[in-house]
């Protein structure tokens, strides 16, 4: 048994809404003498009063969150965007203050929140890496002990004198990691830095984290999306859903309710609706659409190798016509991946009727993670385009037991997930 | 949850850093400020390096800009407009006012935006925020040094000339009125910039008014030639008797009076006393209204 190095209690972060201003005094002075004679804040736009949830203008980013963490112990933390993950390491690494609750901490906190913050474009490699490292609390003399490791961590021996504006971003981020990373802190802070770099340099930034805890006994708290890097890191994972801690415990079991958690999760647009975007003297209109996952519900959360169903609702002012579906389905470049089109996969032709219904199951989505769009389409018979609506609805493929073996596959691996079946002999 | 605390974790002194909602306002972290000293030079040489980095004149500008100024003084409220001098060279009288006045409004001027300029660093990492004004004030020390030492070998020039003037004791007086500048451009631009935060049209305002306060200032003018009736508000500015008082210094002309000495140096402790309590106040939650 290690000791505790960090004891967050009752920890609470509130944020005010709306009550912030609206940056200008004169426009802060207009909405309270509107207030003052009870008139509605003229600085909102129409449609903007009701957020979702917070009691009266308060929105709680963190509540009531208390937990414990050894010596030498790497924690993940997880949770759906605006889950609280990273309020926790700002208030950790007291870049904003809490506003009930308090933070024991036993030694020194370095964060690597996002890197490459406070290097100067103008000042060289070397430069860099003495400012860096100051901001980061380290003395000269430190920076300079660690110099040589830090050039080499980074690969940059060549440009070590050469303005960090000239750097490729790849070389940039290389460097900024490599100076937190060589912090003699007790505490390391990591938020999603990893997203950045190629796999190469990610994987040697994870194994430098998992060797700072394993090593040199530190302690590493870890912020990411990344289920795979979190479970190869992390023994233990803190499971956060708006503000509040779900579960904390081994990272298998956390992570694996965590993506039950995103699968389920309704909150997101799930469902379209998509009549004010086409004119009304369009003949052929989609009135709706939404994607529904395997057990029937409303989601746009589809767990890779998983099934989904596009539902789109269409109405008609004509009948007869002959019609085709096409929903093209795209990454986040635009690039296309795949066709869903009832030209090609319906043998039979679609006539127009006052309404129609139509559903497009598709089986085995074995892409990788990450968020997709689909454009819906609507051909007549011969080629013109009815209906034209560009990335109109999104979807999410989350991580899921794809292999069946507990291991993750991520993007950053590869963009569709064959299904393949090893053998030795 | 699942651990247990092992040894006295009830103990305060067991843990290094506690962090709580509120802050002791009027604390200034001298010993973290200390333990950061070494941020706070390279901040001062950043400061430095970056001004001249890709320019052909490169360190030459800090003598450029005052060198500019006080000729386009010279030629404007010198011989056009005929400003009286009380009887100084032109040049020097002017290059003195305008070296002392850069000192304070560069100061001030670059305190109120620190937190606007730096809110993705402020955002990122912690260290003590004071670091960034002091790194200011001491990065335009060294550069009033550099200016300064331009004015005393003007000075030499004009003495060899054989032009009127005289150097006294009160030179020995000059730190503190260099303190005194360093401490209102300090504490104004501390409250300037911690209303920033929220207001962000006071940027304008700061820039006008440096310029205002100028003219509000004897430095194109001496306080001797100020009509009675603007005497109040030339007094009521605390800039007046220092820059008076310096100029009386080195030159040995103008208007020295203690007592308006004294109440600058309390307007001068009083704004600082402010300055860093809305600072500290501000600096805790500022990232949430940037």
């Amino acid at each position: 048994m290690s000791q505790i190095v960090i004891s967050v209690e009752n920890l609470s972060k509130a944020y005010r809404l709306g009550q912030i201003g609206t940056g200008t005094l004169t426009n802060d002075l207009k909405v309270w003498w509107a207030k003052k004679l009870g008139k509605p804040n003229p600085m909102l736009t129409v449609g903007e009063a009701d957020h979702g949830n917070h009691d009266g203008e308060t929105l709680w980013a963190l509540k009531d969150v208390s937990f414990q963490v050894e010596q030498g112990e790497v924690m993940g933390i997880i949770g759906p965007n605006g889950a609280g993950k990273s309020t926790l390491l700002k208030i950790l690494s007291r870049v904003t203050a809490p506003t009930g609750g308090c933070v024991k901490v036993k030694g020194r906190i370095a964060s690597l929140l996002e890197v490459g913050t406070g290097f100067h474009p103008d000042l060289t490699g070397r430069e860099n890496i003495y400012l860096n490292g100051a901001i980061l609390g380290m003395s000269k003399e430190e920076v300079r002990r660690k110099f040589d490791e830090i050039v080499s961590f980074a690969e940059i021996e060549k440009f070590v004198d050469t303005p960090v504006k000239r750097y490729s971003s790849g070389m940039y981020v290389r460097l900024a990691f490599a100076v937190a990373a060589h912090l003699e802190s007790e505490i390391l802070l990591v938020d999603e830095v990893l997203a950045v770099g190629d796999a190469a340099f990610q994987k040697k930034c994870l194994g430098k984290i998992g060797n700072v805890a394993s090593n040199e006994g530190r302690t590493v708290l870890f912020v990411s999306h990344n289920m795979e890097s979190i479970q190869s890191l992390c023994k233990r994972v803190l499971l956060l859903k708006s503000g509040h801690v779900i579960l904390d415990g081994g990272s298998e079991k956390v992570i694996h309710e965590y993506i039950t958690l995103a699968t389920n999760d309704k909150t997101a647009v799930s469902f379209v609706d998509l009549t004010s975007l086409q004119p009304t003297t369009s003949p052929i209109r989609i009135s709706y659409a939404r994607i529904i996952n395997s057990d029937g519900i409303t989601s746009t959360s589809i767990p890779c190798g998983g099934s989904f169903t596009i539902e789109v609702g269409l109405i008609s002012s004509g009948k007869g016509e002959r019609i085709f579906f096409d929903f093209v389905l795209k990454d986040e470049y635009g690039v296309h991946l795949a066709l869903i089109s009832s030209y090609f996969a319906y043998s039979e032709d679609v006539i127009v009727k006052d309404k129609i219904i139509a559903f497009a199951r598709v089986e085995n989505t074995n892409l990788a993670t990450g968020r997709y769009s689909i454009d819906l389409m609507i051909h007549r018979y011969g080629g013109e385009k009815i209906v034209d609506l560009q990335e109109a609805m999104t979807i999410d493929i989350v991580s899921s037991d794809f292999y069946g073996t507990g291991k993750i596959p991520s993007k950053s691996l590869g963009l569709i997930c064959l299904p393949c079946k090893w053998t030795f002999k | 949850m699942e651990n247990t605390p092992i040894t006295d974790t009830n103990s305060s002194k067991y843990w290094d850093l506690i962090i709580r909602p509120k802050r002791n306002l009027f604390a200034l972290p001298i010993a973290e400020l200390w333990k950061y000293k070494d941020l706070i030079g390279m901040f001062v040489r950043r400061d430095f390096v970056s001004v001249y980095k890709q320019t052909i004149l490169g360190p030459l500008w800090y003598l450029i800009q005052p060198l500019l100024t006080t000729i386009t003084f010279t030629v404007i409220f010198g011989n056009i407009a005929k400003l009286p001098t009380d009887g100084l060279p032109q040049f020097l009288f002017y290059m003195s006012g305008t070296v002392i006045w850069t000192y304070f409004a560069t100061c001030l001027t670059k305190t109120s935006t620190i937190f606007v300029d730096n809110s993705p660093l402020f955002g990122k990492v912690y260290f003590p925020r004071l670091a960034v004004p002091i790194s200011i004030l001491i990065s335009n020390l060294i550069t009033f040094g550099i200016q300064f030492a331009f004015f005393l070998a003007f000075m030499a020039y004009f003495a060899i000339r054989g032009s009127v003037f005289s150097p006294n004791l009160w030179i020995l007086f000059s730190p503190v009125l260099i303190l005194m500048m360093a401490g209102l451009g300090l504490g104004l631009g501390l409250l300037i910039s911690s209303m920033t935060t929220k207001y962000r049209d006071l940027r304008f305002l700061v820039q006008f008014g440096v310029t205002l306060l100028m003219y509000a200032t004897p430095v194109i003018y001496p306080e001797s030639s100020i009509p009675v009736r603007f005497q109040l508000l030339i007094k009521a500015n605390p800039m007046t008797p220092i820059a008076e008082t310096f100029r009386y210094a080195f030159l040995g002309a103008g208007t020295i009076n203690p007592s308006d000495l004294v109440y600058s140096f309390l307007f001068m402790v009083v704004v600082v006393i402010i300055g860093t309590v809305v600072f500290n106040r501000v600096e805790a939650t500022f990232m949430d209204t940037v």
